[in-house]
């Protein structure tokens, strides 16, 4: 079970929409005891393509230090899928970086975005209901 | 010279859960040497065994990436905070899930 605000979850799918035609991606952060998301840090995708992304690294050290010092850590990952559906490809999977880590994936290939979440453990996906809540 | 070195939560367990370690080195990769020789369950896990940083894995001394530097040749001081990351990436290229088009 993921938990995030109303803020993350229309953050997170403004920054898909916003990045069309291209993938787009960002940070997750939280607690991680609780899977509960407090922050959304939108990110470059530095590979700048439709298929595929790559969180800007050095975008990627700020949200881990501001996730830090607020007590929290980054949790998760999110990127925009702008053509399939909300489900990992072989790629989100063999680069899954962090077992512990949510995978949100966000399907812009209907009219209304699709927002999922996965578990991704030695490359076994397992998915998770994302619960939405007003703070 | 000894610096900090921030760990991902990935590679914490490999370090008796800590977040901030410490290693002597006068370069990233005399640092990352010895602190793979301190855990040896991070062997392999940054730098590849011809010696190269691992390509998923993102390595910033202070702010900067070492890859737009001097990589692992780039030189630390004792105020220096070597910090390891994921390289986070992936797509929907290849989705054996993708939809004809």
């Amino acid at each position: 079970m993921l938990h995030v605000t109303e803020a993350v979850y229309d953050q997170m799918v403004a920054h898909c929409l916003t990045g069309l035609p291209e993938e787009a991606c960002g940070l997750l952060g939280g607690d991680p005891e609780a899977a509960a998301v407090v922050t959304c840090y939108p990110t470059r995708n530095v590979a700048a393509s439709a298929k595929l992304y790559t969180v800007d690294p050095k975008e990627h050290l700020r949200a881990d230090r501001d996730a830090e010092s607020g007590g929290h850590s980054i949790i998760g990952v999110f990127h925009s899928h702008t053509h399939t559906e909300a489900y990992p490809s072989p790629t989100d999977v063999t680069q899954a970086p962090d077992p512990t880590w949510h995978y949100v994936l966000v399907s812009l290939r209907d009219i209304r975005p699709v927002v999922r979440s996965y578990r991704i453990v030695g490359e076994v996906i397992t998915e998770e209901p994302v619960t939405v809540s007003s703070r | 010279m000894s610096v900090t070195v921030h760990l991902p939560t990935v590679l914490r367990s490999h370090a008796g859960g800590a977040k901030d370690v410490t290693a002597d080195g006068a370069t990233v990769g005399e640092v990352l040497t010895a602190l793979a020789s301190e855990y040896p369950g991070l062997s392999g896990q940054v730098v590849n065994a011809d010696g190269t940083l691992h390509k998923f894995v993102n390595v910033y001394v202070n702010d900067d990436d070492v890859r737009y530097m001097s990589a692992l040749d780039t030189p630390v001081t004792d105020s220096d905070e070597v910090s390891i990351l994921p390289a986070v990436a992936g797509g929907a290229v290849d989705s054996s899930r993708s939809l004809p088009t």
